[in-house]
């Protein structure tokens, strides 16, 4: 056959997550909490910000990092979190915070290096580290350590000979988050071992009871990080695909260069609405993290109250409770009994399994019913938990 | 923000939640709600309302909104003159507001003949109201921050990564 997809690409499976989606796809009564993005629209100052730029025809490519405006913008953003990035030099603007994990992966990962990653996590780390060349090394994090990455996981796992670490936090699927301490402990590692670290922090803006700490910001770490981040989750714009990376002058520049023959500039439409959110939309995203917070707390006070053992979820809008037994039975038995879909925390990797991802990004009236439906589906399930005779 | 703040902001969504599921979101324990509630019904919370598209109820109902010029004297503030309108039962809302008139009044009644006749021989005959303006409500987008149109639906990926 002559379209052979290269090696790299046949290392590469098909995502686990597909078959949950086809399942659920079969049935229209389906509450679903295996959504990974917010239920919100984007802010509707950024909404109409985009169509006003489409009225007045500003439909051509912007320069390659990005426009001007949105980057001064974004500097100031991120100086929130203690970042302090030249606008002119050290940020580039992506389509999606996707691209620039992609672009950060292919740029700095030479073929054979060593990639750690925390598991589980989000489910396209591992793929892009093989696209890249790479090899993934996978470093387990547990629920009786709330999934935090310590430095001594790292060194069990190898990871001192690593060239790269992704870090994932506010963690995607677990909901976990870390605190100072933790990212400090973690950089002094990557100083350590000359270790450098792609730091996926999309949902920094969705840290409950704490402040975000970025790697970035550790003595020794800004020289060696890449800190991505986007407007998808906190801003709620995951279909505008706009994000952007930050990091020193020379690795932006390099990142750019695969950019600017990729991609050559992310959506112009994207980029008016990420300026609109950035002037005006403040006050919506704190609205819209103090009502996830809100269902945070509901679906962790549910779970406890249903048994279901669920580590306290700090971060994001997953939580990630233990589900005593086989996580793809339970989720495809849950899915077939009582229309609730989750998704089963193997997806995400090794760690995940006896897990569930409970996204809470749905209404409140939804996950009232989802919740009700979930205790019922315990109290009728086995003792044993075992729910091999309906695979 | 303060608990007792998030309380109010909850309630100003959904006013009917129950005491339990007011505990589970705010991450407190029952008696803590009882008695939060029982402080801010004390008097921050004037009562529990439901919002109605009155269009969709089998009934005549006519809405208006009132511009109200008043002159005020030496024994007559706003305050007198509020509390002799809002005794009125057909009164849902009334305001004192900046700019070219004084009171904004909310006025309801079974017709417009009804609503006109309670403006004329009810309100504009009080001695310090100077001027009115009547107008009447033709259809209602939005109220108490209720979208009465089609709401957005979900078209997310039923489940995505």
């Amino acid at each position: 056959m002559s379209l052979q997809p290269n090696d790299r690409v046949e290392r590469v499976p098909e995502s686990g997550i597909r078959k949950f989606f086809e399942l659920a796809e079969e049935r229209d009564d389906v509450i679903s909490l295996g959504v990974g993005e917010p239920d919100f629209s984007a802010p509707w100052a950024a909404r109409t910000a985009a169509i006003h730029s489409l009225e007045k025809g500003r439909t051509s490519y912007t320069s390659n990092r990005g426009m001007a405006e949105l980057r001064r913008l974004i500097g100031d953003h991120v100086s929130q979190w203690g970042l302090e990035y030249d606008p002119e030099s050290d940020i580039l603007v992506t389509t999606g915070a996707s691209e620039a994990v992609d672009l950060a992966l292919r740029t700095f990962v030479e073929a054979g290096d060593r990639v750690a990653v925390h598991e589980p996590t989000y489910i396209s780390y591992v793929p892009g580290i093989k696209i890249a060349g790479g090899d993934p090394l996978s470093v387990p994090t547990h629920a009786d350590n709330d999934f935090v990455l310590t430095p001594e996981s790292l060194a069990a796992a190898g990871a001192a000979d690593a060239d790269v670490l992704v870090l994932c936090y506010p963690n995607n699927p677990t909901g976990a988050v870390m605190s100072r301490d933790e990212v400090a402990a973690v950089a002094e590692f990557c100083v350590d071992n000359d270790v450098s670290v792609i730091a996926d922090e999309i949902y920094a803006a969705l840290t409950y009871d704490g402040e975000h700490t970025s790697i970035a910001t550790m003595p020794g770490m800004r020289e060696r990080t890449i800190v991505i981040n986007g407007f998808s989750k906190a801003y709620a714009m995951t279909g505008l695909r706009l994000g952007y990376a930050l990091g020193p002058t020379d690795a932006i520049d390099a990142m750019n260069r695969v950019h600017q023959y990729t991609m050559l500039s992310a959506p112009t439409t994207a980029q008016y609405a990420a300026i609109e959110a950035l002037r005006s939309c403040e006050e919506t995203v704190t609205e819209m993290a103090t009502e996830y917070n809100r269902r945070r707390r509901f679906v962790l006070s549910r779970f406890e109250e249903m048994g279901l053992d669920c580590f306290t979820a700090r971060g994001a809008f997953y939580a990630f409770p233990e589900c005593g037994g086989d996580d793809e039975a339970f989720a495809e038995a849950l899915l077939e009994a009582e229309g609730v879909a989750v998704v089963p925390g193997r997806v995400f990797g090794p760690g995940g399994e006896g897990h569930l991802r409970v996204s809470y990004a749905t209404s409140m009236r939804e996950l009232k019913i989802a919740m009700n439906r979930i205790e019922r589906f315990l109290e009728t399930r086995e003792p044993s938990g075992n729910f091999a005779e309906t695979r | 923000m303060s608990t007792k703040r998030e309380l109010l902001s909850l309630l100003s969504t959904d006013a009917r939640e129950s005491r339990e599921d007011i505990a589970r979101q705010l991450g407190v324990d029952i008696d803590t709600v009882d008695e939060l509630l029982k402080e801010l019904e004390a008097d921050t919370v004037k009562g529990y309302q439901a919002v109605i598209d009155w269009d969709n109820v089998d009934e005549q109902r006519v809405a208006a909104f009132v511009e109200l010029n008043v002159e005020l004297d030496r024994e007559t503030g706003y305050e007198e003159i509020a509390d002799r309108i809002a005794r009125f039962p057909a009164v849902q809302s009334l305001r004192l507001v900046s700019g070219d008139y004084d009171f904004a009044i909310e006025v309801t009644g079974d017709s417009m003949q009804d609503v006109s006749r309670f403006i004329s021989e009810q309100v504009a005959p009080i001695p310090e109201v100077t001027q009115t303006v009547t107008h009447f409500i033709m259809e209602t987008y939005k109220q108490g921050g209720i979208d009465f149109g089609d709401r957005d639906s979900d078209d997310r990926l039923s489940v995505s990564p």
